[in-house]
């Protein structure tokens, strides 16, 4: 029951949905439909899970007053009080019922600034990997940093002011070369993927399993 | 009114954030924090609105749709995993979105990641009008692709001309693909710090049009 009915289970539903793709039959048809009708609902009830968890490791670190405890707070309110604002209680800002709610203010004016910031930071930590990364220590680290700063400098104006055909070169190892790795990294991906579904199916691979119980 | 507090508060967030440039600080903290919590409870709440909402309580509660229970108790057995003793149960419902997940991904991923790769790597090189910079793209393209996975082979030694010297071309390759991709993503963020910038100097500080 604890380890050989999960087993089953995925074998069973793996082989399914893989052999109903290959018969076109109503009855394959039906089987993949509530697939995609029960996927997501069982899916969204992970999100509880996720949610629990996250409750559970700052309300220890409350309770136990661990470092930085306050800052749990400013976890905790936003993520039950967004669902509250979204569903049982959406104020608006003037009362008004074509004013945008508090909960859209929060997403718009505090969650999208700071997710945007933070990854428009990572133009500065690029810089400084690209310094170390780019210092032309041998033939391969100068193939590296001529595509790269070709491909930067064919993207903005002065790489049209440099040579009318310096953006051209840009476009062409995007085109050419660049889609030639990328291609035999999405086969190599490709393969790797098709072995695990396979590992994980058979019940070769059971990791996922983890410890819950034994 | 309400877009002004708005574009204030999104301006203190912004110079929050890029405040952790100097070091890490309380402000920063706050920040970040507040960000885990928001945008889990706002996925709460979209998925409520667009999963459950539709899919499983306005069907349940118009009547008729008892199988949808199935999934509903299945996804229940998820919270088991906070009971130590019958954690075991939420292994249901993983092995059901995993092997149904590995099925249905299977085919599509063969057809995606394997057919239409090697597809589109068999190319003439050469068609009657094309410019000489396509040819040469056409040969770069189809032997770069072969030299590549030449190179992420490691079943044989890369030794000897086709697994030696096609490893050594297909390293070239790839770093030229590797720096082509960085220089990509460079751009990309840069960008990026330039939009935040303009909202900070135009939409808060009205320095900048």
């Amino acid at each position: 029951m604890k380890r050989t009915v999960p087993l089953m289970i995925v074998m069973v539903g793996g082989i399914l949905m893989m052999v109903q793709y290959f018969i076109p039959h109503q009855y394959s048809q039906a089987v993949f439909d509530s697939y995609v009708s029960w996927a997501p609902i069982i899916a969204a009830f992970a999100l509880i899970l996720g949610v629990g968890s996250l409750t559970r490791v700052h309300a220890h670190k409350i309770r136990r007053k661990a470092e930085n405890w306050q800052y749990s707070w400013a976890v905790l309110i936003p993520l039950y009080a967004m669902p509250v604002l979204a569903h049982i209680w959406p104020v608006s800002l003037s009362g008004g019922m074509d004013e945008p709610s508090i909960f859209h203010f929060l997403f718009m004016h505090i969650q999208v600034p700071i997710q945007a910031t933070m990854f428009s930071m990572l133009a500065f930590y690029i810089a400084s990997a690209a310094f170390r990364a780019f210092r032309a220590k041998s033939a391969l680290a100068t193939v590296l940093l001529l595509a790269a700063v070709i491909v930067m400098l064919g993207q903005v104006p002065i790489g049209d002011l440099i040579a009318k055909w310096f953006p051209q070169i840009g476009l062409w190892i995007l085109r050419y070369p660049n889609l030639a790795a990328k291609r035999a990294i999405m086969l190599g991906v490709g393969f790797g993927i098709l072995a695990t579904n396979l590992k994980i199916i058979f019940g070769v691979e059971r990791n996922w399993l983890g410890g819950a119980g034994k | 009114m309400y877009e002004i507090i708005g574009i204030w508060v999104g301006a203190f967030f912004t110079l929050a954030i890029y405040s952790f440039l100097y070091k890490e600080n309380p402000v920063y903290r706050l920040a970040e924090h507040l960000v885990v919590g928001i945008s889990l409870g706002y996925t709460m709440a979209i998925t409520y609105d667009v999963v459950l909402k539709p899919r499983l309580i306005e069907p349940l509660l118009a009547g008729g749709s008892w199988i949808l229970l199935i999934p509903a108790l299945l996804g229940l057995l998820y919270i088991t995993r906070f009971i130590s003793s019958i954690a075991w149960l939420s292994r249901y419902p993983i092995a059901f979105v995993l092997g149904t997940g590995m099925g249905v991904g299977f085919p599509l991923t063969m057809k995606s990641n394997v057919l239409r790769q090697l597809e589109a790597a068999m190319i003439p090189f050469y068609q009657e009008g094309m410019p000489w910079h396509m040819v040469l793209g056409n040969v770069v393209l189809v032997l770069g692709t072969l030299a590549a996975l030449i190179y992420f082979f490691f079943s044989k030694p890369h030794k000897g001309f086709f697994f030696g010297t096609g490893s050594r071309i297909g390293i070239w390759i790839i770093m030229l693909g590797f720096g082509a991709t960085f220089g990509f993503t460079v751009m990309g963020r840069i960008s990026l710090l330039i939009g935040r910038i303009q909202y900070l100097l135009g939409d808060w500080l009205h320095l900048i049009e």
